[in-house]
């Protein structure tokens, strides 16, 4: 922006950057001030880590393609680019590499075996389950004894989650997680409130249904935590670290991502592991220092 | 602080809508105007009422979701911001806040304060893509120098989130803000050149077979735009169009 300026000065440098600055994340440092009341320019910013993405995702295979024949997953939905740890912006980086390089080819090269396939029936015993199974979970999560609404749930499994399988976890914690989530989720079906019809819009019977999930995936998430004995990219297990307080690996026991088979319920989930196997680069433990 | 919320509220499209009051106490001046009505739909839950439906998402300001006229006005009273980054410190204790819809005819009621906005989708499906060859041999992005200048403004318009805020402002209910930006987001652009001329006269096709009214120069559009969407980009379609009438 700038072809240089020598010997300048701090009064310089302080209208400079704040030029800069506004031209490059001025929409974000209008975002802060709206939130928190103060001029980011002027007040320094108050920030702290915070999860925001899980790093896993959908298994798939080299097509992107799910465990279910023609259904595929793209983009931050699916397990396959971001290992243990995830820098910013890869969202748009997976998105686009899924988008651009590999489902052009994957998804027509599926589609050409059906293409003169025509509509498909309804009218089969799978699509009948298929229904049957839905309108049970509707009707089962509009006929909740009505005590707490939806949030209540979402609001608790979020707490228990934040403090006990966040960042930086440990095994007790971990333990108390799976107990209290495995609770709440017995609790959420039995008493949940949601308010409306079915056959309508009806956003709190979206959110439920929603809400039901998290609380299945919460508790594999620590399960997933607890089973992995060491300290990789972004998930920090306490008993693992150096003297120093850096994450410390175990690449002999956890060199494999765990693909968790669904079975209905959490615990009862099957472990497949994938083998990471590295050819052409050597496995190092990185340094920031 | 106390506040006292006039609603709409409306069953579905074919029903009859009406204001209706909530008096809704204990919000705090740090609370997103979306967490003053989640706390009042707590309440209408607990009261076993049904809760105000209203769009969000992302609350971050990102996503072009959220669409709500507060005291007449697009996404609230402060500027270049959506409703999700409106706080409560902007009212005062005992204030009365009018809450409505999106209001026009391309714009029907689903439900309370949501309206179907599929009607934008339809305009950029009728031109707001670009041809890319993604097999064999895919052209490299770099190898194409675009001046920081033309990058900017190409990129300002794109930051236009589809929210509608400015056929909600506008006395003729146009979408012509909308559809300049998505035109002119790649109008600006030589990757946008092939196609240039169908996708005015598309996107323009299609922006008024949904029904949105004409656009008269008021500007209402952009001054309560949450992105500062420039109106020199109504005059740049207007240019494209004409270009590409003329050539037809």
């Amino acid at each position: 922006m700038t072809s240089g300026i020598k010997d300048a000065d701090d009064k310089t440098i302080r209208e400079l950057g704040e030029k800069i600055v506004e031209a490059k994340y001025g929409n974000l440092f209008q975002m802060y001030e709206k939130i928190v009341d103060e001029n980011p320019y002027k007040t320094p910013m108050k920030i702290y880590p915070a999860v925001h993405y899980t790093m896993g995702g959908l298994w798939v295979d080299y097509n992107l393609q799910t465990t279910i024949p023609g259904c595929y997953a793209a983009g931050e939905a699916n397990f396959s680019d971001h290992g243990a740890n995830r820098l910013g912006a890869s969202a748009l980086m997976q998105g686009l590499a899924d988008g651009y390089f590999v489902l052009p080819y994957t998804i027509g090269d599926y589609l050409s075996d059906y293409i003169r396939t025509g509509v498909v029936s309804t009218d089969s015993p799978e699509f009948d389950d298929a229904e049957k199974m839905v309108r049970e979970r509707i009707e089962k999560l509009m006929g909740g004894r009505g005590i707490h609404s939806v949030d209540y749930y979402h609001k608790k499994l979020g707490k228990i989650m934040w403090n006990k399988c966040g960042m930086s976890r440990n095994a007790k914690e971990l333990k108390e997680a799976i107990k209290e989530i495995a609770e709440l989720r017995a609790d959420f079906w039995e008493n949940v409130k949601v308010p409306g019809e079915a056959n309508s819009k009806n956003q709190e019977l979206e959110k439920a249904g929603r809400v039901a999930d998290f609380l299945e995936l919460g508790e594999l998430f620590a399960k997933d935590a607890l089973e992995r004995n060491e300290s990789c990219g972004g998930h920090f297990r306490e008993e693992y670290q150096t003297e120093e307080g850096e994450a410390l690996r175990d690449d002999e026991n956890f060199k494999f991502v765990s693909a968790w088979e669904y079975t209905g319920e959490p615990s009862k989930s099957v472990l497949h592991k994938e083998d990471l196997v590295y050819e052409n680069i050597e496995l190092k433990t990185r340094s920031y220092k | 602080m106390k506040l006292f919320l006039k609603i709409w509220r409306q069953k579905d499209a074919g029903s009859k809508g009406a204001m209706v009051d909530y008096t809704l106490d204990g919000v705090e001046s740090d609370m997103s105007f979306l967490e003053m009505l989640d706390i009042l739909n707590e309440e209408l839950i607990s009261k076993g009422e049904e809760p105000v439906e209203f769009d969000h998402d992302c609350r971050e300001g990102i996503c072009g979701t959220c669409s709500l006229m507060i005291n007449g006005r697009p996404h609230g009273p402060d500027s270049r911001i959506t409703v999700c980054q409106l706080h409560m410190r902007s009212f005062n204790d005992g204030d009365e806040i009018v809450i409505e819809p999106w209001s026009a005819t391309a714009f029907p009621v689903i439900k309370d304060l949501i309206v179907d906005r599929s009607a934008f989708d339809r305009i950029q499906q009728a031109g707001g893509y670009i041809s890319v060859n993604t097999s064999g041999r895919p052209v490299d992005a770099n190898a194409i120098p675009i001046e920081k200048e033309m990058a900017d403004k190409s990129f300002n318009a794109a930051t236009c989130i589809g929210c509608g805020a400015c056929v909600a402002a506008c006395k003729n209910a146009s979408a012509m803000l909308f559809t300049s930006a998505k035109v002119s987001q790649f109008a600006l652009l030589p990757q946008g050149q092939v196609e240039a001329a169908e996708r005015v006269e598309n996107m323009v096709r299609q922006m008024d077979l949904e029904g949105f009214g004409n656009c008269t120069n008021t500007g209402a559009c952009e001054v309560e735009c949450p992105k500062g969407i420039s109106l020199e980009n109504i005059a740049r379609m207007n240019r494209e169009y004409l270009t590409a009438s003329v050539k037809g």
